[in-house]
């Protein structure tokens, strides 16, 4: 077994390991944010933090075989789904034996093993694909659900709405998650949006539809299986509405000047992260001192990862001339 | 061998490849029930059913990027955007998902689909529906783009373009589809052949889809031995061929539909200028249409297009002088 399907194994049920990964996620989020700040990696990031919850809840739920097509803020999703921190680092830093070859970047992470589609950095540019790929399984006939995740930003554009349209009436076994984090880019969603519940607009579609507390890794999980399970036994499409909440700003230029006072504070009060502690405390039985173990050693592997990937080999000339086209032309 | 329409021609090759090959299906709008507002799809719901055949909501940008993602799982969709100018709203899809997806993974992926578009003038659909845009999808590394002229070429070059592992856009000249031409179902035609659809010995045209009918129009008439060339590939295009054949010739035409500015024919004549620097016996020139909408009038639409007197005027003056001619509307100032 590959250590991506390992990885993903192994956050499927147990407590200690979702909040381990979950710590993971936000270390290697802190991270890369100061190795931007720094200037070690060039271009721009979107950091998931405080969306934690909402990537492993999903990738627990999934099966490896179940395509996710996410966007440019999924670095989260795709360590949640099993990416290795080396394989992520690697790639953000340009570096060849990144996922995709140092040529994909911050905004384009993937990995099929685990299900992870090509992540896509227009607002619902996955969302199609997502569906596209659910009708190739409705039409082989086979058991396997697609998923779109994307933000509340991409509730005003069309690609939202058109796919919502195309996979009600085709009745496609996927499933829709906006991940409402209350920013899209900089601005605040109610200044963009007359309404405050984004999943109400399946209704228009006939689709089922509904809103879950995004910080709680359970309500999460019980609310992407129950669409997951509609979806793989032929009910069609649903909408869910995970609400959540964007602790950094839109890009690494953002210092999200723009919240309302306090608004921040009240969210990381309910820290996906104090949760997932909290419960992996109550039902795994950590102890405070196991957490303290815990955060020390996966900021010291994330650090030994930066290492290991800052030597890592740049990718040849010859890199950027493959993978075009099936066979190379030359033109 | 039969005589088909070229909308035959394509319902054809439609139906072939879904008898070979039961990974692909078709999806468009009005393709299924109605068969096609051009009658491309004749006969395929009825033969495949509506899981392979399927009416989509008018929803370009939906159904563009549903092709894409069934194609990364499996699938050969084939999907129809009525006239191009549709394709606007859909281009996210095909030119930043589509086209990328085999880069962005890595080499992981493959996106085996077809966009079949109808493009084109002639036929007085006025300024939003009688355009080409060739030029918009020939600047986007990762797709493929055919456009066939005949019978033969879209039977032919639309197989291809179903069986290529890779994204094609295969532009149908609207103008074509009722036109009759034999066909031969067991030929093959490649993705970047061109064919020389009648050899010559003082200068080459260079054409494509309709475009290809108005050279050997004007090739019949002309009093200089032209050899006609149909591109058939716009991306990658068939350098081999263009150039032996202007080694041969000396003399370079491009007939384009489309307007001036950015055009293919600009990169057929720039490679063929920087290969035979010193060597050409004219000014290698292209004959498109002016910078402007295409208007709906009958008679400004016959001007708005490249034909076959101007292309021999053209060719006629280049004969005599060895430089490039003025377009019509540089001649008469306006």
């Amino acid at each position: 077994m590959s250590k991506g399907l390992e990885r993903r194994k192994a956050i499927l049920s147990d407590p200690i390991a979702q909040f381990e990964r979950a710590v993971e996620i936000r270390e290697f989020e802190n991270q890369v944010n100061a190795l931007f700040a720094s200037g070690t990696i060039r271009g721009t990031t979107h950091l998931c933090l405080g969306q934690e919850a909402l990537a492993i809840g999903l990738a627990s739920v999934l099966r490896t075989d179940d395509p996710v097509s996410a966007t440019y803020r999924s670095h989260g999703i795709a360590l949640a789904l099993g990416l290795t921190t080396e394989s992520a680092m690697a790639e953000i830093m340009g570096k060849s034996t990144g996922c995709c070859g140092g040529l994909g970047g911050s905004m384009h992470l993937c990995d099929l093993e685990l299900g992870l589609l090509p992540t896509s950095a227009i607002i619902g540019g996955g969302m199609p694909i997502a569906a596209g790929a659910a009708l190739a399984f409705q039409i082989q006939g086979n058991d396997r659900v697609a998923v779109a995740v994307f933000g509340d930003g991409a509730t005003n554009i069309g690609a939202f709405h058109e796919t919502l349209n195309l996979a009600a009436i085709w009745k496609l076994p996927v499933v829709f998650i906006c991940d409402n984090n209350v920013y899209a880019e900089y601005s605040r969603i109610n200044l963009t949006t007359p309404i405050e519940d984004l999943h109400i607009r399946a209704e228009s579609y006939a689709m089922p539809h509904y809103a879950l507390d995004g910080m709680d890794i359970d309500v999460v999980r019980e609310g992407i299986q129950s669409a997951v399970d509609r979806a793989r036994s032929g009910g069609g499409p649903t909408l869910i509405e995970a609400k959540t909440y964007r602790f950094a700003g839109h890009s690494r230029a953002d210092q999200a000047l723009y919240r309302p006072e306090g608004e921040l504070e009240s969210w990381k009060s309910r820290d996906p992260l104090l949760l997932l502690e909290e419960r992996a405390k109550r039902i795994g039985k950590m102890r405070e001192s196991d957490v303290a173990d815990l955060k020390a050693r996966i900021a010291k592997e994330i650090e030994a990862t930066v290492t290991l990937c800052q030597g890592a080999p740049e990718p040849s000339a010859k890199t950027m001339f493959e993978n075009i086209w099936s066979r190379k032309v030359s033109q | 061998m039969p005589a088909m329409r070229v909308r035959q021609a394509i319902a054809t090759a439609l139906a072939d490849e879904m008898r070979t090959d039961p990974t692909v299906i078709v999806f468009g709008e009005d393709i299924a029930a109605a068969e096609g507002p051009f009658k491309t799809t004749e006969g395929l719901l009825e033969e495949f059913g509506p899981i392979r055949v399927r009416d989509t909501p008018i929803s370009e940008m939906a159904f563009t990027g549903a092709a894409v993602g069934a194609a990364t799982m499996g699938m050969k969709p084939v999907i129809e955007i009525m006239f191009i100018e549709f394709l606007g709203v859909a281009l996210d899809q095909l030119v930043t998902e589509g086209a990328k997806m085999r880069y962005l993974s890595n080499g992981k992926l493959s996106v085996p689909m077809v966009v079949r578009a109808s493009v084109g003038g002639g036929l007085g659909f006025g300024g939003q529906h009688s355009q080409t845009l060739e030029n918009w999808v020939a600047a986007t590394p990762g797709l493929k783009v055919l456009s066939p002229s005949d019978a033969q070429s879209a039977y032919s070059l639309l197989r291809a373009a179903i069986q290529d592992p890779d994204p094609v856009m295969f532009l149908e000249p609207r103008v074509t589809y009722a036109e009759r031409g034999e066909v031969d179902t067991n030929l093959k035609m490649e993705i970047g052949k061109a064919r020389v659809v009648k050899p010559g010995k003082d200068l080459t045209i260079v054409a494509l889809g309709q475009m290809t009918n108005i050279a050997r129009q004007a090739a019949a008439t002309s009093s200089t031995n032209i050899e006609v060339i149909d591109l058939c590939t716009i991306v990658p295009w068939d350098k081999k061929t263009v150039f032996e054949s202007v080694k041969k010739t000396g003399r370079l035409v491009v007939v384009e539909e489309q307007p001036e500015s950015g055009g293919w024919g600009s990169e057929i004549v720039a490679a063929v200028s920087a290969e035979f620097f010193g060597e050409l016996k004219a000014a290698p020139i292209r004959i498109t249409c002016p910078n402007v909408p295409v208007p709906y009038n009958g008679g400004l639409e016959a001007r708005f297009l490249p034909n076959p007197t101007e292309v021999n005027y053209q060719i006629d003056q280049l004969m005599a002088t060895g430089k490039a001619p003025q377009p019509w509307w540089i001649r008469e100032g306006f």
